[in-house]
Order: C-alpha cells, then sequence, then structure tokens
C-alpha cells in the first residue's frame, strides 16, 4: 500500500490532480482510493487531497495520518504549514518550484524531486500567470518519480479527466513526466 | 467498465442503470454530486426522465409520491436536516406501498452545525416503514439501488440507500459499472398493481376508519417480514449475473471467531484490516457488518453472533437516554437465543474518524472484560 498526500491551495485543481492519478492507476489494473480533505474548502486557503493505492482491494476507509509520500503544489506552503507532518522516512517531497532539490531545506531523512510545474503549464497555456494550472503537469512528476503508472496511462488519464484543453494537459504532464528533477 | 467513481455518484449511476424516470430532489451537502449529474444525464437525454426542481425536501418526496403513484420509477437523494424535513412524507411513501428509492447520505444532525458523518439522521426514520440499507463501497452503492428497485417493487415498499458522508459520498474508488443491457435483464420495468391515471380512477390515502387501518399496517409488517428472504435471493441473482454477492449482512472471518465485532457502513469495512491485524498476533477476531437494518436480518445475526464468546457492537449513533441503535437491535435478537455477552461502543459521531486506532481499543477492552464494564462504552471522546 502507498499513501500519498497532495498540499495545494484551494482553485488550484488539487483534488482533481488525485482524481486523475487514481484514473491513471486504475487503467494499470491496480486499486485505488482518493479523497478530498473532507470538509469546505475556499480559494487560496492551503487544501488538502490523499490517495492510496494498493495491488489488492483497499478496506481501510480510516484517513491517512503518516503518508509515505507528499505533493506540494505550491511552494509557499512550504513556509505557511508543516508540510511534512506524519511523512513517514525515506518518503519522497515532490514539490513545484524552480529550485534543484538541495536547494530545499528538508531534513535529510526525506527524499526530495522538484518539478517547474508552473513553468510547463504556463507554456502550455494553462490558466494564466496569476493562476497557473499545474495539476496535470504535477501528476506527470509524480507518475514519474513514484513509479505508479505507465506514461500512456497518465496521458489517457488527464485527456479523460480534464474539462479543457486535453491535449495541451497531456502535454504538460508528459514533459514533467520527463523532466522531474530527483536522484533515486 | 471499471471507472473511478465518488460515492456520490455511483448513486447516479445506479439511478441511471436503473432507468428511473422521474427525479425530484433538493441539494443539500454532502448529496449535491448525486443530483448535480442525475440532471445532467437528464439534459444529455442519457438518462430518459423527469428531473423536478423543488422547493424544500418536503416537496421532493411530495413530487416522488405523485410520480410513484402514476407509475414512474422513482428516485430522490438527500441527507441529514433534508432526511428530517422529509419525515411526515416518508410515512406516506411506506403507507402508500410506494416502492421509491431514496440515497441518504449520512450527516450529523445539527446543531451543533456538522457536515460530517453519523448515523443519526437515517436511524431518525428506523420505524418508517422503509427498508434501509448500509453501504460500506461505492460499488455496493451502485448494485445496492439496482437491487433495491427489484426488492421494493416486488413487495411495494420503499428503500433507502445509506452511504457516510466524506468517506463514501465524496471519495473517489474503483467501481465496476455494469453494462446496461446486463441491468436490463436483471431489473425489467416497474409495473405497479395500480397506478393513478385518469383512465382508470382510484383514489389513494382516503380517511381509514379503525375498521381497516389495523389491517394495512399488518400488511405492510407482513410484506416487509418477507424482505429478508427476497433481498437474499435478489442478491443471488444479482451474483449470478454480476459475479458481486451482496447479503442481508457480510460477515468476515466469524466462523471461529471468539470476540465478533458488530458494524455498519464504512466503519464495516475499515474492521476488517483491524481483524486482519488482531489475527496475526493470534487473537480470533471477525467482524459481521449489517448491511440491511430494516428488515432486520434476525436469523443471521442470531446463527453469526451466537457461535461467538464476545459480541462488541460499534455504533456511529445513540437513541438518548438508551444506547448506540445497532446495539439495542443486536442485544433484542440474541435475548433468549444466546446468553453472549454484549458490549456496546458509541465512537465517531459528528464524522470524528474511526481508525484502527479506534478498533484496537474496542478489541482490547472487550478481550480485557469478562462482561461490559459500563453500560455504554464511548471511544474516543474527551470527557
Amino acid at each position: 500500500m502507498v499513501e500519498i498526500r497532495f498540499h495545494g491551495r484551494g482553485g488550484q485543481g488539487t483534488v482533481v490532480a488525485s482524481k486523475i492519478l487514481a484514473d491513471a492507476i486504475n487503467k494499470e489494473g491496480k486499486f485505488v482510493q482518493a479523497y478530498p480533505e473532507f470538509g469546505v474548502e475556499r480559494r487560496g486557503a492551503p487544501v488538502y487531497a490523499f490517495i492510496r493505492i494498493d495491488e489488492t482491494p483497499i478496506f481501510d476507509k480510516s484517513r491517512i495520518y503518516s503518508p509515505d509520500h507528499i505533493v506540494v503544489l505550491d511552494p509557499t506552503l512550504i513556509e505557511a504549514i508543516d508540510v511534512t507532518e506524519g511523512l513517514k522516512e525515506k518518503g519522497w517531497i515532490i514539490v513545484n518550484t524552480d529550485k534543484k532539490p538541495e536547494e530545499l531545506a528538508f531534513p535529510t531523512k526525506y527524499r526530495v524531486a522538484t518539478i517547474d510545474a508552473t513553468h510547463i503549464a504556463l507554456k502550455h497555456q494553462l490558466g494564466t500567470r496569476a493562476t497557473p494550472i499545474v495539476n496535470t503537469a504535477i501528476v506527470g512528476a509524480v507518475v514519474k518519480v513514484l513509479d505508479l503508472a505507465r506514461l500512456e496511462s497518465v496521458i489517457q488519464a488527464v485527456k479523460e479527466g480534464v474539462p479543457l484543453k486535453p491535449e495541451e494537459n497531456a502535454a504538460a504532464a508528459k514533459e514533467a513526466y520527463e523532466s522531474v528533477v530527483f536522484h533515486s | 467498465m471499471r471507472k473511478v467513481l465518488m460515492g456520490n455518484h455511483a448513486l447516479s449511476y445506479g439511478a441511471m442503470l436503473s432507468r428511473v424516470q422521474v427525479v425530484a430532489a433538493y441539494p443539500i451537502t454532502p448529496q449535491t454530486q448525486v443530483v448535480e449529474l442525475l440532471s445532467e444525464m437528464c439534459a444529455e437525454k442519457i438518462l430518459d426522465a423527469q428531473f423536478i426542481k423543488v422547493e424544500s425536501e418536503h416537496s421532493a418526496m411530495a413530487a416522488c409520491l405523485g410520480a410513484s403513484l402514476a407509475g414512474a420509477r422513482t428516485f430522490t437523494a438527500t441527507s441529514a436536516q433534508g432526511l428530517a424535513l422529509m419525515h411526515e412524507l416518508l410515512h406516506w411513501a411506506s403507507g402508500g406501498r410506494l416502492p421509491v428509492v431514496l440515497g441518504n447520505i449520512n450527516r450529523a444532525m445539527a446543531p451543533g452545525w456538522s457536515i460530517w458523518t453519523d448515523q443519526n439522521d437515517s436511524l431518525s426514520q428506523r420505524d418508517t416503514g422503509w427498508m434501509q440499507f448500509y453501504c460500506g463501497s461505492n460499488q455496493e452503492v451502485l448494485d445496492s439501488v439496482i437491487q433495491a428497485f427489484k426488492v421494493a417493487e416486488k413487495l411495494h415498499i420503499p428503500a433507502m440507500i445509506i452511504l457516510d458522508a466524506f468517506s463514501l459520498s465524496h471519495t473517489y474508488e474503483i467501481v465496476d459499472v455494469p453494462d446496461q443491457e446486463k441491468v436490463d435483464k436483471f431489473l425489467p420495468p416497474f409495473q405497479p398493481k395500480f397506478r393513478l391515471t385518469p383512465d382508470e380512477p382510484h383514489a389513494f390515502g382516503g380517511l381509514t376508519s379503525p375498521e381497516h387501518y389495523f389491517e394495512l399496517r399488518y400488511k405492510l409488517q407482513k410484506d416487509m417480514e418477507k424482505a429478508p428472504a427476497l433481498i437474499e435471493e435478489t442478491g443471488q441473482e444479482f451474483e449470478e449475473l454480476f459475479g458481486r454477492k451482496l447479503g442481508l449482512v457480510d460477515p468476515y472471518k466469524c466462523d471461529d471467531a471468539e470476540i465478533i465485532l458488530v458494524t455498519s457502513g464504512t466503519t464495516g469495512y475499515t474492521a476488517r484490516v483491524a481483524v486482519d491485524h488482531f489475527r496475526e498476533k493470534g487473537l480470533k477476531v471477525g467482524n459481521l457488518r449489517i448491511r440491511v437494518l430494516r428488515p432486520f436480518p434476525f436469523e443471521k445475526v442470531q446463527s453469526i453472533l451466537s457461535h461467538a464468546k464476545k459480541v462488541a457492537v460499534i455504533d456511529r449513533n445513540i437513541s438518548y437516554g438508551h444506547h448506540g441503535i445497532f446495539y439495542q437491535e443486536v442485544k433484542s435478537a440474541l435475548y433468549g437465543n444466546s446468553s453472549v455477552p454484549v458490549f456496546g461502543y458509541i465512537t465517531g459521531l459528528g464524522g470524528r474518524d474511526i481508525t484502527l486506532n479506534t478498533f484496537q481499543k474496542i478489541i482490547e477492552e472487550t478481550q480485557r472484560n469478562e462482561t461490559p464494564p459500563e453500560r455504554i462504552s464511548w471511544i474516543g471522546v474527551k470527557k
């Protein structure tokens, strides 16, 4: 079982990212469960999404408190909240940033991967400079770092799962899949 | 086809595949997506049904009654305060013998204002003469809608499909969405014995004197008593076509269990993980998830639980001044049949999470004591 927590801000498409990742996992024939923070979400405020992935059906319906990995869609959240709360040792922290992993000051018990999803999103005309839609690029990066699914499954899930611009979103996911910076 | 669906959409798909003809509903968190998707399906003509927008849940159920009386297969969905507002008309549906199917998202009753899960909303409607199905997964939600229409229409008794707020309603899971053709084979069109039509006038809901009323209630109970066998039979027929089994109860590793947990809803799924965990440590634990509360599955509960040395009932609800409601139901079913001690636990009210740690406390307390140390054991409450 792999448990992942997504950190984003309301309006960034954090929940959609977890849904698209779930769709990609489903295409691999694995089992998956994804859920948002249970409650109300406000634009701009920190939001969460969670996902469980397993080879067998998932019966645990409780919430995730100690994720194996975390994903940060907005780097300003790192200053605002403790994104690593409950994160297991050796867990991956996958961050949307223009910095390199070694430039981020996380404890060494974690592994860090970085992807400039904002740059990729804007390059593919996803959202605006003020509110870039980074979620599909993030999914591409997450799948690559954690080796969760084949690129084809991700591209297909993105095309089926986004409300607008399926080709541009798929291209963003692919670019992030190919360019995410990490040292395994 | 394997799709990733949230519980709310599993309800919508269940209604769509059942070819409902009328949907009347009023939106309420956390139910909204159920009727949002159904209204889209109606607008896009994916579903050939009339979607009636109303000004309250009371009106929603009133519209469902009219539609069902006219012979339409009728669906609605609601939650908590909305279900409470329907209360009067829930009696009209069952008393009128109208097989409406309703999806209820279990949400705690206000005040304090809450959008999170517990079972007091649906359990407050326990005695309205509706069948109640408590679901543990989104697959079960979808399958239960289809099966409920079949049972409801045979018995002329309405049915409630119940799922936990957020833990199912907003949680995405993999759901096998069956082919329409196969569902059609399983669930033929609704053909009521009587229907309101100008061509063949009938009166409905008229003054019923003491001469007749008693017999109407006797007949409702007698038909409710036929429901357990019919639910099991319908579940078997469903399994033959779709390969998934659903019955009155869902026992897990109960055969040789010394302690059996009694659970419902998503709690009944997390319980399985706890059972496996304690079995690895050598403790013989089992879990009996009660799927159908009305009609109450007396025989299944008696035969499965009477083998145990101890029973621990976990309630995400309370009848103030008495106890958890599943606890009362289980104890009354066992009375005179078995002397197994029944421990009663209340936990998770208002959406407080029920985790493996919750089960650990429950199992350890049950194991430690010969008989319940107190009438109610509260797990996770800040006293």
